[in-house]
C-alpha cells in the first residue's frame, strides 16, 4: 500500500471476493502475456515525503532564481512581483483540485472567475470577447492562424520579425499541420516592422497578418499604418501583445484589429522556468463562434438567480469533434484566476500607475547605459542595444550578481551583438546604475549623470553615443 | 441580485485600491514626453477599484461555490481525479523552480534540467519508448505533436497520407487534432466485445493512411485484446500507432504503449501523474517516441554533456516549436515529485489499485436494485473505470442519465462523465482512480441506490435536481443563443 492509496488486507480480501476474482492478477487477464512487462519498472523505488522534499530542494538549490541575482532578462516573460494574496488564493483547494466546470451548478465560483477573466481581457485588449484562457502565449498566436484558417480558407500567414521568435517557430509549426505557408516580413532599421514589406508581402491569397505590440525588441508599433496595410486583400489581423504595456498603450482593438492574443505570464503568474501561465485570445464579435477553447457566459437558473455555465460550447472538440474550431481541452483555469486577481490587485488606478513607471525606468535604463539603441524609437518595459564585446560584458555582470539580459544572437543573427534588456518595477534605479556600471566597464559614480531633459522623445533616435570601452571595473 | 453573484467589477468603488506602486526614482518626464500621441491609451482599462480585504473576500467567497478534489468523491470517467499530493505544491513553490527564468543560462539551471532529464527518463521507462519531449501544454497539445510527427516521418519518406483511423469511442480530441493536424477522419467502429473492429480496420488501413490514434484501455475502460493485431495491420499499412494516453493510469508498471507496439504516446500529467486539476488547467502533454520517429522531436531537446546539462537546438529534422520556452516545468516539478515519491513499485500499485477499485465499484453497480436501471454497458472486467447505461432509469423511472448526475450534486458527490462515450445510450461513465477508500465506493454506490429509490417514488425530485447547490439548473440555451461573456457596466 502506498501513501496514496488505501486498501487494507482486510479490504482487498471483501473486494475480490465482491468482484468474484480470487487474485489482484486475474483483474489484468485481458492484457495478452506478450505485451506484459514482465520485471518491475526500471526507477528508483519509493521515497518517504521528507526524502523526496530534499531532493527537489536539493534540485532547485542547483538554479539561480530571480531572488538571487538582480536579472534584466525578459524575452516574453518577466521578473514581475507576484502580491500575496494570489498565493493564499491560488493555494485554496477550492480552486487548485477542481476539473474544468461541467457541472455548473456546483462550479459558480469557477464560472464567475471565467467571466470576469474574459472582462479583463476584453478591457485590455479593447475587444469585445474574449475566451477562458488558452495555453500560453505562442501556441495562441498559433491558435489565431488556425481560426483565420477556418475563417478565410486562404492559404497564406504573414508575420512580422517583431513576432517573438517563439510565437513565429510555433505558427511555422502548427501551420505545417493546417497547411499554411509562413511569410517573414523583416524590421526596418530602427527595429520597426516594415510598414512597405508588409503591404508586399499581403495578397489575395493571405488569411491573417500577425503584429506584436510592443515588438519582441520592445519598440512600440505604430499599429494603425501596419493594420491599414495588412487588411488591404482582406486578410485579418492578428496582435499579439502583452498584457502590462496595454495599461498606458491604445488597445489594439481600437486600431481595428481582428484578434488579440498573447501570453499571460506578466499578470500575476511565476516564472516556473517558462510554464505553466496562461494565453488570452480576445477577438471581434464575429468570431465568437470560431474561438478557440472554454467561454463562460452569463445566465440565470430556474428560480432566475444569476449564473454562469461554459456557453458556445457547439465549437468544442468535446461536442463538435473532428468540426471543433480547436482541439484544446485542459487550458489554464487557475493561471487565468492569478490574472484577474492582479489585475483586481492593480485596479484601474494602479495598472496605469505600473505601466508609467516601467515606461520611465526603462528609459532611464536606456539613457543610462548609453549605448547605441538597435531600437531607438518609443518602448514601454525592453529595449535592444548593441554591446560591445558583449560576452565580456555579460560574464562581468555576472559575476557582479546581474543577469544583464538576453542576447539576441540566437534569433537574430543580425543582432550578434545585441541585448535585450527588460525592466519590471522590481528593477530600481539603483540596479539600473549597477547594470550601467558594468555593462559599460565604467564605475557608476564617474559618470555623467542622466539628464532628464534628455530622454528620448518619440519616435526619435536617442542615442548614438558612441559606447565606452570596457575597462574591466567591477562594482 | 443576491450579493454573492456580485462580479468584481460591480464591487468597485472610485478611489478604493490595494495595490501601492513602488517610488518613481528616476525622472518623472511626462508620459506625452516617452510615447507618441497617438500610441497613448485614452482611457484607462476599467478594471476594479477595491481594497485588498474585499478582494480576498469576493475570490474566498467565490471559492466556496465549486465543488472540489479535496472536499468530496470524483469519479469523473476518463478524467482521473485522483488525490492531489500536498508535498508537491511546496516543492514547485520553492524560489529555485517557482522564480527561475525560462531564458536562465543553462549553466544557471542546471536543476532545472536535471530535473526535466530525470523525468524525460522516468516517463520513457513507463512508456516503453525511450525518446521524450515535455513541451506540449496539455493532452490535445501532445496529440497534436503526435501527428505532426507523423506527418514530418512520412513526409521525409516521401509519402503522402492524408487519413487518420481513430475509433467511434475515441476522445472528442481525437478527431479535431486530426482535422488541425490537416488529416481527414475515418473512424473504425467498435466490435461486439468493445474493442477495435478488426475487419473494420483491415478494410480502411490503406496506403492513404498516416496513422492510427488509439487509447488502450479505451473509453470503455477495456483493454483491447488484439492490440497486438492492431499493431500488425497499422504497421503493415505503413501508419503510425498513436497512444493517447488519457488511460495510462491502468497499466503503469503491468504493460507497457512501446511494447503493444505504439509509435508515440502522450502523457496527460495531469491525470495519471497528480498536476492539479485548477478547474480547467494548468496540465502538461509530454510525449513519448520510437527511434524512427525521434529525429523529428520538437526543440529544445534537454541533453547531457560531459556531466553537464544543456538544451539542444541543433536539430535540423525537428517539426519546430510547440509553444514557448521548455513546456510546463511547475508541471513538471509536480509530476516529478509524485514518481520519486512511488518509484516503481508505488506506480504500479497505482494501476493495480486503480483497477481493483473500478472492479469493485462495478460489482456494486451490478447488484439488485442498481442493474435493472444502470447496467453494465460491456460486461466484462474493466480496468480503471467503466460504463453504464441509464437506458433502463429512463424507461424504468422515468429519469434521464442528466437527471441523475444532477441529484448527485445534492449528494456532495461529483457526477461521473456523462453521455460519453457515444456509442452507449445516456452513458455514465465511472473512474474511481486509486486513491479512494473501499468505503467511498460503497457510499456512491449507496448514493446511487438512494436516487433510483427515489425516483420509483417521486421521479420529479431528481427531475428537478439540484436542489441544495448554489443555484440551480441553469438556462445553457439562452446562454448560447444570446452570448453574455463578459460583464458591462450598462448591463
Amino acid at each position: 500500500m502506498s501513501r496514496y492509496t488505501g486498501v487494507t488486507d482486510e479490504d482487498l480480501r471483501a473486494m475480490l471476493g465482491a468482484i468474484g476474482v480470487d487474485s489482484l492478477e486475474e483483474l489484468f487477464a485481458d492484457i495478452p502475456e506478450s505485451v506484459r512487462l514482465g520485471r518491475e519498472i526500471d526507477l528508483p523505488p519509493g521515497r518517504s515525503e521528507q526524502e523526496v522534499y530534499e531532493h527537489l530542494a536539493a534540485l532547485a538549490g542547483r538554479n539561480r532564481s530571480t531572488e538571487e541575482e538582480v536579472t534584466f532578462l525578459g524575452a516574453g516573460m518577466y521578473d514581475h512581483y507576484v502580491p500575496a494574496l494570489i498565493d493564499t488564493l491560488l493555494s485554496r483547494s477550492e480552486f487548485l483540485t477542481p476539473y474544468t466546470p461541467y457541472q455548473p451548478e456546483i462550479s459558480q465560483g469557477g464560472l464567475q472567475v471565467m467571466f470576469e477573466f474574459q472582462t479583463a481581457i476584453s478591457e485590455l485588449t479593447g475587444l469585445p470577447v474574449a475566451n477562458a484562457s488558452v495555453y500560453e502565449g505562442p501556441s495562441a498566436v498559433a491558435a489565431a492562424g488556425y481560426l483565420a484558417k477556418l475563417e478565410t480558407k486562404r492559404a497564406k500567414l504573414v508575420a512580422s520579425r517583431g513576432l517573438h521568435p517563439h510565437s513565429r517557430a510555433a505558427l511555422v509549426t502548427h501551420a505545417a499541420g493546417y497547411a499554411m505557408e509562413v511569410v517573414e516580413v523583416p524590421l526596418d532599421d530602427e527595429g520597426y516592422t516594415e510598414v512597405e514589406g508588409l503591404a508586399a508581402a499581403v495578397d489575395d491569397d493571405t488569411a491573417a497578418v500577425f503584429v506584436q505590440q510592443p515588438n519582441f525588441l520592445g519598440t512600440v508599433e505604430e499599429l494603425g499604418p501596419l493594420v491599414e496595410a495588412g487588411k488591404r486583400t482582406g486578410a485579418m489581423l492578428v496582435c499579439a501583445a502583452d498584457p502590462i504595456p496595454l495599461s498606458i498603450l491604445k488597445p489594439p482593438g481600437a486600431f481595428g484589429v481582428d484578434l488579440c492574443v498573447g501570453e499571460g505570464q506578466t499578470l500575476g503568474n511565476r516564472l516556473d522556468f517558462g510554464g505553466p501561465s496562461f494565453g488570452f485570445f480576445a477577438a471581434d464579435e464575429r468570431f465568437i463562434r470560431k474561438m478557440p477553447g472554454r467561454i463562460a457566459g452569463e445566465t440565470h437558473d430556474v428560480d432566475g438567480r444569476r449564473g454562469f455555465v461554459l456557453t458556445l460550447q457547439t465549437r468544442e472538440q468535446h461536442i463538435r469533434r473532428e468540426k471543433a474550431t480547436h482541439n484544446i481541452c485542459t487550458a489554464q483555469a487557475l493561471n487565468a484566476l492569478a490574472g484577474v486577481v492582479y489585475l483586481s490587485w492593480l485596479g484601474k488606478r494602479g495598472f496605469v500607475e505600473l505601466g508609467e513607471l516601467l515606461l520611465r525606468r526603462t528609459h532611464y535604463a536606456r539613457e543610462a547605459l548609453g549605448l547605441e539603441a538597435i531600437n531607438p524609437g518609443p518602448v514601454v518595459r525592453e529595449f535592444a542595444v548593441r554591446v560591445p564585446d558583449l560576452d565580456s560584458a555579460i560574464a562581468r555582470a555576472r559575476d557582479a550578481g546581474i543577469n544583464p539580459g538576453y542576447p539576441l544572437r540566437r534569433d537574430f543573427p543580425e543582432f550578434s551583438d545585441g541585448l535585450l534588456i527588460a525592466v519590471t518595477e522590481r528593477r530600481t534605479k539603483e540596479h539600473i546604475d549597477r547594470l550601467a556600471a558594468v555593462i559599460t566597464g565604467e564605475p557608476a559614480e564617474s559618470r555623467p549623470a542622466v539628464a532628464p531633459a534628455a530622454a528620448s522623445s518619440a519616435g526619435a533616435a536617442s542615442s548614438t553615443r558612441a559606447p565606452s570601452p570596457p575597462t574591466g571595473v567591477r562594482v | 441580485m443576491s450579493d454573492d453573484t456580485v462580479t468584481v467589477f460591480e464591487r468597485s468603488r472610485t478611489g478604493r485600491r490595494a495595490f501601492v506602486a513602488p517610488e518613481t526614482d528616476v525622472p518623472a518626464v511626462p508620459v506625452e514626453d516617452l510615447l507618441p500621441a497617438n500610441a497613448i491609451r485614452a482611457q484607462p482599462a476599467d478594471l476594479p477599484e477595491i481594497s485588498e480585504p474585499e478582494l480576498v473576500r469576493h475570490y474566498t467567497t467565490l471559492s466556496s461555490k465549486n465543488f472540489h478534489l479535496d472536499e468530496g468523491f470524483y469519479p469523473l470517467g476518463s478524467c482521473t481525479m485522483k488525490h492531489n499530493p500536498k508535498l508537491h505544491e511546496r516543492v514547485a513553490a520553492l524560489p529555485g523552480h517557482a522564480r527561475l527564468h525560462p531564458l536562465q543560462d543553462p549553466e544557471y539551471a542546471q536543476g532545472a534540467l536535471e530535473l526535466m532529464r530525470n523525468l524525460q527518463v522516468a516517463l520513457g521507462e513507463i512508456a516503453g519508448l525511450p525518446h521524450v519531449s515535455l513541451q506540449p501544454s496539455a493532452g490535445s497539445h501532445g496529440e497534436l505533436t503526435g501527428l505532426l510527427l507523423t506527418r514530418a516521418y512520412h513526409e521525409d519518406r516521401g509519402e503522402q497520407r492524408t487519413k487518420v483511423l481513430t475509433p467511434d469511442t475515441a476522445h472528442g480530441t481525437n478527431p479535431a487534432t486530426v482535422t488541425m493536424a490537416g488529416y481527414e477522419v475515418v473512424k473504425v467502429g467498435t466490435a461486439d466485445d468493445g474493442g477495435v473492429d478488426l475487419d473494420d480496420l483491415r478494410a480502411k488501413a490503406g496506403d492513404d493512411v498516416a496513422c492510427l490514434m488509439l487509447t488502450n484501455p479505451n473509453t470503455l475502460g477495456l483493454f483491447d485484446r488484439n492490440i497486438e493485431e492492431i499493431a500488425r495491420i497499422v504497421h503493415d499499412a505503413g501508419a503510425t500507432l498513436y497512444y493517447d494516453g488519457a488511460n495510462l493510469n491502468a497499466v503503469m508498471g503491468i504493460a507497457r504503449p512501446g511494447d503493444m507496439g505504439f509509435d508515440i504516446v502522450h502523457f496527460n500529467l495531469h491525470k495519471t501523474f497528480t498536476q492539479p486539476h485548477g478547474g480547467g488547467g494548468p496540465g502538461a502533454g509530454p510525449i513519448a517516441c520510437s527511434d524512427r520517429i525521434e529525429p523529428f522531436l520538437p526543440v529544445p531537446q534537454v541533453v547531457e554533456r560531459d556531466g553537464a546539462f544543456d538544451l539542444d537546438f541543433d536539430r535540423p529534422r525537428s517539426i519546430g516549436k510547440l509553444r514557448g520556452f521548455q513546456g510546463n516545468f511547475g508541471v513538471f516539478v509536480r509530476s516529478y515529485a509524485y514518481i520519486c515519491s512511488l518509484g516503481a513499485d508505488g506506480l504500479k500499485d497505482v494501476s493495480q489499485v486503480a483497477v481493483l477499485n473500478a472492479n469493485y465499484l462495478k460489482a456494486l453497480m451490478a447488484e439488485p436494485g442498481l442493474a435493472e436501471y444502470l447496467p453494465i454497458a460491456f460486461d466484462r472486467t474493466c480496468m480503471h473505470e467503466f460504463v453504464v447505461s441509464g437506458r433502463g432509469a429512463k424507461e424504468e423511472l422515468g429519469i434521464r442519465t442528466l437527471d441523475i448526475a444532477k441529484r448527485m450534486l445534492d449528494h456532495d458527490v461529483h457526477p461521473p462523465t456523462v453521455y460519453f462515450p457515444l456509442l452507449v445510450d445516456e452513458a455514465l461513465m465511472i473512474e474511481p482512480t486509486e486513491t479512494e477508500t473501499k468505503e467511498r465506493l460503497d457510499q456512491f454506490a449507496e448514493v446511487v441506490r438512494a436516487i433510483l429509490e427515489e425516483a420509483k417514488a417521486d421521479p420529479e425530485v431528481a427531475r428537478t435536481a439540484p436542489h441544495t447547490t448554489p443555484v440551480r439548473r441553469l438556462d445553457e440555451a439562452g446562454a448560447a443563443k444570446r452570448p453574455v461573456v463578459r460583464w458591462r457596466p450598462d448591463g
